[in-house]
């Protein structure tokens, strides 16, 4: 375009542009005012669980938003790389529980689920659609019973460690790191070549990407910070147990991707914020009393609720909340709106 | 050899439900390429008719088994409307997380009303006669669900290639543009195609609950799972191929759990699936179409 220049979100030397500024500055003030909520008190069990959630969500959700979202490679078994990841921490946290073992529990996680993610990936992204959301289901599906099993992962009930092994600060940590090295990927070269082949992939293929270099990159990267996801779940909340590693999670997972809209960070992000606060709430809450005329006792009708919303969602916004923008790309179209009333 | 026949019987009658199953979803994905994870719960609510009605009623069997075929009929063509149709011409996620949420909300709805509690059928729906041929046992309701998935699947094989209407869901499968342009109703053919996968299903749930004699509001969730995978293994889209694959999963799985293994049995199933779609994804009798560009 003739008429473009550049804006004031770009000006800057290298990393240090005033929209890294910003971001920065953002996100010290998220994790400042829950800091000072903690030292009031206003944060207490529920509201740190539903905090220790929403971190994990957007791990997970960010990480197969990856893989589905830019890719294209629809993914149903997310909840396998974050059971390996789960496992594999918590066998090394009950061994040592010292701070560096729970570092070394969140990499070996996400590098065992990585390999588990290339090993299943160079079979099966030969597969297109939905062969391959039925493939990764299967997967995940092996995995689970295999942990269900075996005598080191504790069989049906699972992994014990006393403790939480990792805090909000680690968690808010992991999740940024997550988020800053994924929507980096995006950026770069390889990136853009995991959009190509998202968007076609054999136009993509002519103009010379190695198709499946890239979606098993994709497929590796979305799994190794899959099994973050689940080191961070299972050193916070101290139980591994296989039933959680089900296909309700991958699903729980990939709705929160649809929702916030495949191929949009932030939307996934802002996603799992939204629906960890809104179940960890109806998980927490006992009942509401609407107006004194009746109660609704929300243990009960929690799962009806998430399922009439999942349908009416899907019903009434198909693309999610953001598409495939950004919240960055909000600002600029609000800005272009401006100028045209000029 | 005993032993290997006995879990062949087994097998062949757990493998005749899945077979029964995978219709209902090879059925669906071949005229709108959705995996209509649905299916399984729908089978669950014809469980529950059935249940109700033996237990409530005095009515026999085979009235409980036809009110419940009815009954999910009737529901697989109000889903289909209600929530599937809005979304012809989105993408195939949101479909297929509509159906995961029309699962859902099935499951917990009834769940709500009834409980979590698993039940049993009454005592004496059906004889609890069972034969002894060479040593291999076989009960009486191994015999009916074979014959009755088999009277079935003649009846659908029958309604797909004879009758008009079946004529017409075999054409907007093939090509829903070119069949619309032939004057053929589209959007009741689809109702159509759920109508007969959706009675398929109330008659397997009703096998189900006879089969593990217990019946709760997830029964639904493994079977339904399974029966995909048997329609992805025979050939998804492919009549033949779902009861084929049915039968196989069904052997498979009780060959697998008779000699030692009954822990994997699930992990078995799903990594057959997997070993198929690497090596022949099209399935056993699918057809192999290159891509075109």
């Amino acid at each position: 375009m003739a008429s473009e220049r550049k804006s004031i979100f770009s000006r800057g030397v290298g990393v240090l542009t005033v929209k890294n500024g910003i971001i920065l500055v953002l996100l010290l003030a998220a994790f400042g005012i829950v800091q000072i909520l903690r030292w009031l008190g206003w944060i207490y069990g529920p509201i740190d669980d539903a905090l220790a959630w929403i971190c994990i969500y957007v791990v997970l959700a960010v990480s197969l938003n990856l893989i589905t979202g830019f890719t294209g490679q629809f993914s149903l078994g997310h909840a396998g790389f974050m059971a390996i990841g789960a496992y594999t921490a918590a066998i090394i946290v009950g061994r040592y529980q010292t701070f560096p073992s729970v570092l070394v529990g969140l990499a070996a996680g996400g590098i065992l689920a990585m390999i588990v993610g290339i090993l299943i990936g160079v079979p099966t992204l030969r597969l297109k659609g939905d062969y391959l959301a039925i493939a990764t289901l299967g997967m995940a599906e092996i995995i689970r019973v295999i942990a269900m099993n075996l005598t080191i992962t504790g069989g049906a009930s699972g992994l014990f460690s006393n403790g939480h092994m990792v805090t909000w600060p680690m968690l808010f940590l992991v999740m940024v790191i997550t988020v800053v090295v994924i929507s980096n990927f995006i950026r770069s070269a390889r990136g853009r070549a995991c959009i190509a082949i998202r968007e076609d992939e054999i136009a993509a293929e002519s103009m010379g990407i190695n198709s499946t270099k890239y979606k098993v990159m994709a497929f590796a990267i979305g799994a190794f910070f899959g099994g973050v996801g689940g080191a961070l779940y299972s050193s916070y909340f101290y139980v591994t147990k296989p039933v959680t590693f089900s296909f309700m999670m991958s699903v729980n997972i990939l709705v929160i991707v649809v929702f916030g809209g495949l191929g949009s960070i932030s939307g996934s992000v802002i996603s799992a914020v939204v629906i960890s606060a809104i179940t960890q709430y109806l998980i927490s809450a006992n009942a509401l009393n609407v107006f004194g005329l009746f109660s609704i006792e929300f243990s009960r009708v929690n799962q009806i609720i998430y399922a009439l919303l999942l349908v009416a969602i899907m019903l009434f916004r198909p693309k999610g909340l953001m598409g495939t923008m950004e919240i960055g790309d909000l600002f600029k179209r609000i800005g272009r709106r401006k100028e045209r009333v000029q | 050899m005993e032993r290997f026949l006995q879990q062949i019987v087994n097998g062949v009658s757990l493998g005749s439900i899945y077979a029964l199953i995978a219709l209902g979803y090879t059925m669906v994905y071949g005229i709108i390429k959705l995996i209509n994870f649905a299916h399984g719960d729908v089978l669950m609510i014809g469980a529950f008719v059935s249940f109700a009605v033996t237990t409530f009623t005095r009515l026999g069997f085979i009235p409980a088994l036809l009110i419940s075929m009815v009954t999910c009929m009737c529901l697989g063509v109000i889903i289909e409307r209600v929530a599937y149709k809005p979304l012809r011409n989105s993408s195939r996620i949101a479909v297929l997380i509509t159906a995961i949420g029309v699962s859902l909300l099935l499951e917990y709805t009834l769940m709500y009303f009834v409980g979590a509690q698993t039940r049993s059928f009454r005592q004496g729906v059906l004889p609890a006669t069972i034969y002894n041929i060479g040593g291999v046992r076989i009960s009486v309701q191994q015999i009916i669900i074979i014959l009755l998935s088999l009277v079935l699947m003649m009846l659908l094989q029958f309604i797909v290639r004879k009758t008009k209407q079946g004529k017409a869901m075999r054409a907007v499968s093939f090509d829903k543009e070119a069949a619309q342009l032939m004057g053929i109703n589209v959007d009741r053919t689809i109702s159509f195609t759920f109508l007969l996968g959706s009675a398929l299903a109330g008659a397997a749930g009703v096998m189900v609950g006879i089969y593990y004699n217990s019946i709760d509001p997830l029964m639904g969730m493994m079977p339904g799972l399974k029966a995909f995978v048997a329609a992805v293994f025979g050939g998804i889209g492919n009549i033949p191929g779902a009861m084929v694959g049915g039968l196989s999963i069904g052997v498979i799985e009780t060959l697998v759990a008779g000699y030692g293994a009954s822990l994997y049995r699930d992990a078995a199933v799903f990594a057959i699936l997997i070993l198929v779609l690497i090596l022949k994804p099209s399935g056993l009798m699918g057809k192999g179409g290159g891509s075109k560009v």
